[in-house]
């Protein structure tokens, strides 16, 4: 019975074996899949993903971005040699046409100021905290995540340059999307598109909230507006700062398509306008201050102040018994001259009338074609705490010691006019 | 003997030198990511995938199919910003798949190799496609002329690059 039994055992023994032996490739796929399969359970059941499998993705980055960073950095080498000493064809006519427009854009320029110089009074009068971006770094894009379910690029900056997960990604056009996870000398960036991202936005003219976020196929969509809003193809989209990731006002995108959407919402798709296709270069915006406005700096003098104290004949007191109306009336150049002086913030507000000063500040040129007096130019301390409406940009201190008017609109004045009286 | 549609000479199984195979596979993952920001149509193709296929059907060995499909798929998918895996799984069953028909059939010439692309590629897709959207919750959308017109492109990429490939092979 011993021996039958163990010849029993004996034959149920090779019996394993062989079955082993004979699906021993199938055993080994089967186990393989499984331990992935528990894998990809334990990840997506740990909220700390990132932890469980960052040694793996640090292996796999490092394996392969330091050929991808080598081959931009030849690439650009390259390319800044070609263009920069070789191709330099049709470089000059470039050069004319740039200053041109720096012409133009500094005009631009002076207008923008003005405003945002107004905006910035406003909001330092009533408190308000805005988000400045103080310090970016620029960096390359080297590669990407290779998978179109993965909406994601590589950077060559990475912890060593100061690189935290969740800081904005930006470029000269718009968001790009944010940091997602810091390796050395890389880091990944999570692209707007993808649909795992958000972003918090806003309408530029309807100032109508919502979520940006990614679609499988690739598109931004625009959510959580409701049906009932009224947004047109062509409207721009900006960061609405809600996020705390991205500071407000950064464009986004436009408006593409409207249509109904699902339950109660809109269905907005965003076309970016930053290039996600085509990244080559970006900027990570590394540190944001949260602050309260502030008005112009106290000791910086405005063209306009500056051109109104060369005004001859602006009186520094009202004559007693003088009523404002006749003087407005009889003496339009003093006027002039006064209001503007008023509007820096000099004194006298009760002196002009309201109509005078909404016409003289609407017109700046005929302050501007003022005789200057360079004598009183020499006066920076009458133009502190400038608060000036004339639509007219600022100018740095060093302009308050030039005889000629600094302000960009009187180069229409005739070049005679700008001789001291 | 294994009973085969092919011819003996065809059956004969390669090997490649380990730097060989870590290169190829190595390229393919960085191609793969690099190309693309570059030449965005070039996403529709996957290099890895293609490697994958290319070593199993000429090495014959199902372990050595689904080990190297098993570790070119988690590469892949370490570059991602998925959870490590569904590319993992998905290359794991097509190396296997692909080995066990290389065993049966003539995958030496072209329209083979052609043939043999173009179904696992569907095959990889599915499975992708079946994971992410099972177990990881993904929201993905399936459209077969995409799905069709990836697969027939890397089909015919297929064809050039493992005659190119071919070079590397070692006879045992």
């Amino acid at each position: 019975m011993k021996f039958a039994g163990n010849g029993r055992q004996a034959t149920n023994d090779v019996s394993m074996e062989n079955l082993i032996s004979r699906y021993r490739n199938v055993t080994i796929l089967v186990a393989v899949l499984f331990a992935q399969v528990l894998g990809l359970a334990v990840q997506v059941k740990r909220t700390t993903e990132q932890e469980s499998t960052r040694l793996i993705r640090i292996w796999a980055v490092d394996a392969v971005t330091p050929l991808e960073r080598g081959i931009v950095w030849c690439q650009s080498s390259a390319g800044n040699l070609w263009h920069g000493y070789l191709y330099l064809r049709g470089v000059r006519q470039e050069n004319r046409d740039l200053k041109a427009e720096i012409q133009q854009l500094r005009l631009q320029q002076v207008r923008l100021s003005e405003d945002a110089g107004q905006a910035r009074r406003i909001q330092a009068l009533l408190g308000f905290k805005e988000q400045f971006i103080s310090q970016t770094v620029a960096a390359q894009v080297i590669g990407s995540s290779g998978s179109e379910q993965s909406r994601s690029v590589y950077i060559d900056k990475g912890a060593k340059d100061g690189i935290k997960p969740d800081m904005a990604v930006i470029t000269a056009d718009g968001v790009v999307g944010k940091v997602l996870r810091v390796f050395g000398p890389t880091s990944q960036v999570l692209l707007i598109d993808d649909q795992t991202s958000g972003v918090g936005a806003i309408l530029e003219q309807s100032r109508l909230q919502g979520i940006l976020r990614g679609t499988a196929g690739g598109q931004v969509m625009l959510e959580k507006v409701m049906s009932d809003e009224a947004v047109q193809p062509g409207e721009k989209v900006l960061t609405s700062g809600g996020d705390q990731i991205f500071p407000k006002g950064l464009p986004v995108g436009t408006v593409s398509k409207v249509s109904p959407g699902s339950q109660l919402f809109l269905k907005i798709a965003v076309k970016p306008s930053a290039d996600l296709g085509k990244l080559e270069e970006v900027l990570v915006i590394t540190q944001q201050e949260l602050r309260e406005s502030e008005p112009a700096e106290p000791g910086r003098a405005r063209a306009a102040d500056i051109l109104a104290q060369r005004l001859p004949s602006v009186p520094d007191q009202p004559a007693p018994g003088t009523s404002p109306a006749a003087s407005a009336e009889s003496k339009p150049a003093q006027n002039q001259g006064a209001v503007a002086s008023n509007a820096s913030g000099a004194a006298k507000p009760a002196s002009i009338p309201p109509a005078a000063t909404k016409n003289i500040t609407g017109t700046p040129k005929t302050a501007a074609t003022q005789i200057a007096r360079p004598e009183e130019a020499q006066k920076p301390e009458s133009t502190a705490g400038a608060a000036n409406s004339s639509g007219v940009g600022p100018a740095s201190p060093a302009a308050a010691n030039k005889p000629q008017p600094a302000n960009p609109r009187s180069a229409d004045a005739p070049p005679a006019e700008d001789k001291p009286q | 003997m294994p009973i085969t549609y092919t011819s003996q000479e065809q059956v004969e199984v390669y090997r490649f030198s380990i730097p060989a195979a870590v290169l190829i596979s190595l390229t393919a993952v960085f191609l793969q990511a690099f190309i693309p920001l570059r030449f965005h149509f070039f996403s529709i193709f996957d290099l890895p995938l293609l490697a994958v296929i290319f070593f199993a059907v000429t090495r014959r060995s199902q372990v050595a199919g689904l080990l190297t499909g098993a570790a070119i798929g988690l590469l892949q998918d370490s570059l991602t910003h998925q959870p490590i895996g569904l590319y993992g799984i998905a290359k794991t069953a097509v190396g296997f798949g692909a080995s066990s028909l290389g065993v049966k059939l003539d995958v030496e010439n072209a329209g083979s190799r052609f043939l043999v692309t173009l179904v696992f590629y569907v095959m990889h897709e599915v499975i992708y496609f079946a994971v992410a959207r099972g177990m990881v919750g993904l929201t993905l959308l399936w459209s077969w002329p995409h799905e069709l017109g990836s697969a027939f492109a890397n089909a015919i990429l297929a064809v050039f690059l493992f005659a190119l490939l071919d070079k590397f092979k070692q006879r045992t």
